[in-house]
């Protein structure tokens, strides 16, 4: 910021982009501008040289038809009275001895007269007026009558010059005035366009210093600036909300590890009271371990889970027997649920292949049919069931964990799948509130889904991740049939 | 047992030499991979440690260039890098096992000892029938049998107890257990390897008075014909 305001500023304004732009405009428009009016002229000037050379051409015409009827003589006198008018065209006659006969042209130069044919020559226009002191180009013809006499004729070519002239200057007016308008314009319009963009990051200053909490105003015609500015006020809203969760979930850990951490402590302080002996010790150390140990398991968690949210584990994805894996977990936790007294079933269809990392999914499984265990109890006499299905439907594979336990209300699912985002209702029952978050994790990195459902009553996770195959019949993914738990075919 | 450990974090070694010679066993230090390397080369040793995050020479090269050198030694890999690519990417090298860190000392120790008598018993073909005591399994029939009495077991209590009868006197670990049977890496919240067990011992221990299917405390478990 320092050194922005350091420049003065007339130097911010010529360096604005508005006024670069406007001068680039400019300069351009002149050249275009330029060009044209050369266009132009070239062709006004064609003009009157076409014009000049067909009354040349006519008065030849005449006066060949004049030496034709009275020869050279008719054409002395004709040539004599056409040159007396005001503003004439010059005339030379000679003979073919080079003689000057008549006309109105005292000198061309020498050898012009040998060659018939066009050129342009300088003449002095003879003293007519008195004024002849400004020598003036002519363009002129010579033809050659048959008995060998010359006939010149030429038109005064000023006209040309003038326009030439007029042209110029009007040409160079028109580019200075509008060179000049455009810095002005540029000023006008970069001091504009500054004022709006100074604004912005004058709020954006204390938008800093207020903790996120102001917004860019909004002026509502919806040009350019007014588009940046609404983009930028829901870039700092997204912000504001994900640093707000990022402060919720430090809050949460802060408070989550504190209780595991003191009762680490306590459980050391209590073999350290004199009187303890050997086995209260050991006791106490091995608690102490695996106190550590939770907290380690919590970590690992944590990290797990951020670097899934990194994206780092994508490249482990291939096809893999979803029913194998199904399969093998629930084999896992059968044994659990039935020692808790669960009736515990599973769906799982034969053969379905899914794409993405086995070992994720088992784990995401894992959680899933864990959490169940630990949350689903139903608040009644109800039985203790818990569910797990898998089934392929179109081009996705999908995984369900349902329990009859109290459920969870739809307002807080979406707070369930946080970090540390465990339910009130919850807080005194072991765990950490990141089985789900995990879950998520997981079904995020294979382009999939956690959902949570009314099971009515209950709760159901459902995740959801590609299949390998659209479904079509089976008979692709064969070697999965068995519905067995086989051992990672896939892997 | 003889052990190079090769570990740039001069505490976790000084911690995992003392541990190892308590259990009385030889245990060598290196701080880089290239000493580490120099060392290993030099032979002699049953199982390496060998971290992943090291100076000079990082660990899987280290085991990489080892292996090119068709040095079977086995190598246990200590990351910090515990996700399933880098497990995947640490034996893909060669690595014969991969513990992320932090670890529990009692891990690491039984998956050494499992890897250096997998060493030894390498030599010998595997046997096609198992025996601790009065338990027996056939690997080709799939048949178990206490005091010549048949066992029923389903498939997965099956292979559990093929593989506690391999590493048959050895403590295995709930983690190795959930790695070699259900070939999973993750945690498990709940106590499911537990329960496992606690069937299987119903199985095979019921009734009996020697239990073969021990509980280690702090550690795991192992499947013993004697008590300890």
């Amino acid at each position: 910021m320092a050194s922005a305001s350091d420049i003065s500023a007339p130097s911010r304004l010529f360096r604005s982009t508005a006024f670069r732009l406007t001068l680039l405009y400019m300069g351009v428009f002149a050249m275009f501008a330029t060009a044209a009016l050369g266009y132009v002229a070239w062709n006004a000037r064609r003009l009157i040289e076409d014009q000049i050379r067909q009354t040349i051409d006519a008065e030849i015409t005449g006066l060949s038809e004049q030496f034709r009827q009275g020869g050279i003589r008719r054409l002395v006198l004709a040539i004599e009275q056409r040159a007396r008018g005001p503003g004439a065209s010059l005339y030379l006659v000679t003979s073919p001895f080079g003689e000057r006969l008549a006309g109105n042209v005292e000198q061309v130069p020498a050898g012009l007269l040998d060659r018939a044919g066009e050129s342009e020559i300088p003449y002095a226009r003879g003293a007519e007026e008195g004024q002849g002191t400004r020598p003036a180009l002519a363009i002129v013809r010579v033809y050659v009558l048959p008995a060998g006499f010359r006939v010149l004729v030429g038109r005064d070519a000023s006209e040309r010059d003038r326009l030439r002239q007029v042209v110029r200057r009007a040409g160079g007016w028109a580019l200075a005035v509008v060179l000049l308008l455009g810095v002005i314009g540029g000023f006008v319009i970069a001091r504009r366009v500054l004022k709006r963009v100074d604004a912005m990051s004058a709020t954006t200053v204390s938008i800093m210093a207020s903790d996120l909490k102001d917004r860019l105003p909004v002026s509502g015609n919806g040009d350019e600036l007014d588009r940046l500015a609404i983009n930028l006020n829901t870039m700092l809203d997204r912000i504001a909300l994900l640093l707000g969760g990022l402060r919720q979930v430090s809050d949460n850990i802060a408070h989550d590890l504190k209780t595991p951490l003191t009762r680490l402590r306590n459980r050391a302080d209590e073999a350290l009271r004199p009187g303890a002996g050997e086995a209260d010790m050991r006791r106490a150390l091995d608690g102490v371990i695996e106190d550590a140990d939770n907290l380690i398991r919590v970590f690992n968690a944590l990290l797990m889970i951020a670097r899934l949210e990194a994206g780092q584990a994508r490249e482990t994805m291939a096809p893999f027997d979803a029913t194998a894996t199904t399969t093998s977990v629930a084999e896992l936790y059968e044994a659990v649920a039935e020692e808790a007294g669960v009736h515990f079933t599973c769906q799982i269809e034969p053969g379905i292949a899914a794409i993405g990392s086995r070992e994720l999914i088992g784990q995401a499984l894992a959680n899933m049919v864990d959490n169940a265990l630990k949350y689903g109890r139903p608040p009644g006499a109800g039985a203790f069931e818990v569910t797990l299905s898998m089934r392929q439907t179109g081009q996705t594979v999908t995984f369900t964990v349902a329990d009859r336990g109290p459920g969870i209300p739809p307002e807080q699912h979406a707070r369930a799948l946080e970090r540390f985002g465990r339910l009130d209702s919850s807080r005194s029952q072991p765990g950490f509130g990141l089985g789900l978050s995990l879950v998520n994790a997981i079904a995020h990195i294979h382009g999939g889904t956690l959902d949570l459902k009314d099971h009515a009553p209950g709760l159901a996770a459902v995740l959801t991740i590609p299949a390998q195959s659209a479904r079509n019949g089976h008979a692709r993914n064969g070697h999965a049939g068995n519905g067995h738990a086989g051992n990672g075919h896939a892997r | 047992m003889r052990l190079l450990i090769v570990e740039d974090d001069s505490d976790s070694a000084a911690y995992l030499v003392k541990a190892f010679r308590q259990e009385g066993h030889v245990a060598d230090h290196a701080a880089d991979g290239l000493t580490g390397y120099a060392m290993a080369e030099g032979g002699g040793y049953d199982v390496l440690v060998v971290d992943r995050m090291l100076p000079r020479m990082d660990g899987l090269s280290l085991i990489r260039s080892l292996r090119e050198q068709n040095d079977t030694t086995p190598v246990l890999i200590l990351s910090a890098l515990g996700q399933v690519d880098d497990r995947v990417k640490g034996l893909r090298a060669g690595g014969d096992d991969y513990l992320p860190k932090p670890y529990a000392f009692s891990e690491l120790m039984a998956r050494v000892e499992v890897l250096s008598r997998r060493r030894s018993a390498a030599a010998s073909a595997e046997p096609t029938m198992y025996r601790v005591g009065d338990l027996e399994l056939d690997r080709l029939t799939r048949r178990v049998s206490r005091a010549g009495e048949e066992i029923v077991l389903q498939p997965r209590e099956f292979r559990l107890l093929e593989y506690l009868m391999r590493n048959a006197g050895q403590v295995v670990t709930r983690t190795m257990l959930l790695e070699n049977v259900w070939d999973y890496h993750f945690d498990p919240q709940t106590n499911v390897i537990d329960v496992h067990i606690s069937r299987l011992r119903a199985k095979i221990d019921k009734g009996q008075t020697v239990p073969l299917l021990q509980t280690v405390r702090g550690a795991g478990y192992a499947l013993r014909a004697e008590g300890r």
